[in-house]
């Protein structure tokens, strides 16, 4: 018996056809992309199983503070009333830090506590059983528990279905979608998978507080909660930390690049401990009791590490297809997810209807891809991962900011105030930074982000 | 009192919150006579769940039962095969409540 792993390798079967398949498609993962592609290809009135691995969806599942659902106005019409939200993110806030200094820019707009809302925090077992849950309603059949172990392939290499760790396990389909997450061994075994990866591994601690402690901390009250975004907390291992609220806890972590913390020789919850310890987050954490810890890997390469999202008989999408967005100021995943699941199982649905689920069948995913957010905003930001997680960004910039705001605000009498520019150059001097470096990377800054 | 309360719970403490569903086939398995010839043991560090432990001898020891099934390991490993990776069994291993 073979299970699922990097060296999972295909069962070449007879060709399948459309009478006698387990179903018309099978979707391999119920993370917010998988069930958003089985709700998409259930509602054009094709079967559809949707195989999880887990012993209920979401049960695998961990994310990093918001879960932006605009796109799902598209599937679930005042959706806001009925997922399983722990707090609206009305307060958004992005940290700078030294082990001394923090610098924050914190942003409210009380727009984004009432309809139809922006970002929301969430357990990923309460929201993915509930998208999942959305799926079954039209039809789809969820198969939990269900590990997929590989691809079947006809003699030509078409998929033509999955192989699964239940006894008889073999699902026949026209279409296989892929959201098998980020390790996505099938994208792998199928050949689409590109070699770059840039893959962090986030790690949360999630600590309960009571509301009231909450609310009187972070300043927000009823639903309404918050995510700091954190830079510079990680002591140099490309990578970031962040903090948000649930309803009665709160969830701290940090994100790690898999290189940087290879060669630190620091163990990950270290760095949540320094940040559970720091001056500008310790009194928000205070007496917060672990309640659980949990890690998970992150595909933050974006639009550059992007497998080919389309094969014969198979697409990929969500985490499998590296469509996390990590472009500093803006971290996504989720909605990422759900919007590429969609359109994987309208394509995939479109391809069955025609009866050509070849690659060219299946290309209408692609073009769709290409016309919404999914794919606009991971080509147009294509530069920044890679800016952000640069020694620079993650280095130096945080202790050239703060220092330079700590001259800025720092009184020194008798001596007079200093200009901002000999401030700019004693801060970039004392932090190593070139100003010739500093005003490339701006430029590549605000180029990737125009 | 000031200590206790920013006093790190012990790691130990921190796993025994999570929710595992041990199964009978460890999904996971480290050849150690692999891993005596590294030099950089990556895995030590960086597996958040802290489930290599180096041995005297030079090698790794390795239980499969408090694994996050990230990926991290076999990622990072440097040794060719000294780590031999797959999903638990359908409906075993980690269980997120909160993730």
């Amino acid at each position: 018996m073979t299970h699922a792993g990097p060296g999972s390798q295909s069962t070449v079967v007879d060709e399948v056809d459309a009478a006698t398949r387990s179903f018309d498609v099978v979707v391999v993962g119920a993370g917010p992309a998988g069930s958003a592609a089985a709700l998409e290809v259930a509602r054009a009135g094709c079967s559809v199983a949707l195989v999880e691995r887990g012993p209920f969806p979401g049960s695998k599942n961990v994310y990093g503070g918001v879960v932006y659902g605009r796109v799902l106005d598209e599937l679930v019409p005042n959706w806001w009333e009925q997922m399983p939200v722990q707090r609206w993110v009305t307060r958004r806030a992005t940290m700078v830090m030294t082990p001394t200094q923090a610098l924050t820019l914190d942003f409210r707009s009380a727009d984004w506590g009432r309809p139809p809302y922006n970002g929301a925090t969430a357990h990923r077992a309460d929201l993915d059983s509930w998208l999942a849950e959305l799926a079954v309603a039209e039809g789809a059949v969820l198969v939990p528990s269900t590990v997929v172990t590989g691809l079947l392939r006809d003699h030509s290499g078409t998929v033509v279905g999955v192989r699964t760790d239940r006894p008889d396990g073999y699902l026949t389909a026209g279409v296989v979608i892929a959201c098998d997450g980020v390790n996505s061994f099938l994208a792998k075994e199928a050949g689409m998978h590109r070699a770059e990866e840039h893959l962090t591994l986030g790690v949360k601690q999630t600590l309960k507080l009571s509301r009231e402690a909450i609310e009187e901390r972070f300043g927000v009250s009823g639903t309404d909660g918050v995510d700091f975004e954190i830079l510079g907390c990680t002591r140099g291992i490309p990578g970031g930390g962040f903090l948000y609220t649930n309803l009665d806890s709160v969830s701290i972590g940090v994100v790690l690049g898999l290189d940087g913390l290879s060669k630190a020789g620091i163990r990950p919850e270290e760095l949540i401990a320094d940040l559970k310890r720091h001056p500008a987050i310790a009194p928000l954490v205070r007496d917060g009791v672990e309640i659980e810890y949990s890690a998970h890997l992150i595909p933050e390469g974006g639009y550059r590490s992007m497998p080919e999202l389309a094969g014969d008989g198979i697409l990929v999408a969500g985490d499998a297809a590296a469509m996390c967005l990590a472009a500093g100021i803006w971290l996504e995943g989720v909605n990422f997810a759900l919007g590429a699941g969609m359109y994987a199982g309208r394509a995939a649905a479109g391809a069955v209807r025609a009866g050509d689920t070849s690659r060219r069948g299946l290309a209408g995913y692609r073009a769709m891809l290409e016309k919404s957010f999914v794919l606009a905003d991971h080509r147009r930001l294509r530069d920044i991962p890679g800016l952000v997680l640069s020694e620079r960004v993650q280095h130096r910039y945080p202790g050239l900011v703060c220092d330079l705001v700590q001259g800025l605000f720092q009184v020194d009498n008798p001596r007079p105030k200093p200009g901002l520019g000999t401030l700019l150059r004693s801060s970039a001097k004392a932090n190593g930074v070139r100003l010739r470096q500093l005003a490339r990377d701006a430029w590549t800054g605000m180029r990737g982000l125009r | 009192m000031t200590e206790r309360r920013y006093a790190e719970a012990a790691f130990d403490d921190v796993m025994s919150t999570v929710e595992f569903r041990v199964g009978s086939r460890p999904h996971i398995t480290v050849d150690t006579d692999v891993c005596r010839s590294c030099t950089t043991k990556a895995c030590v560090h960086a597996c958040p769940a802290n489930l290599f432990v180096p041995t005297d001898e030079g090698g790794i020891l390795f239980n499969y039962e408090q694994c996050f099934e990230c990926g991290t390991c076999y990622q990072v490993c440097a040794a060719e095969g000294a780590i031999t990776w797959t999903y638990p069994d359908g409906g075993h291993g980690v269980v997120f409540r909160r993730g």
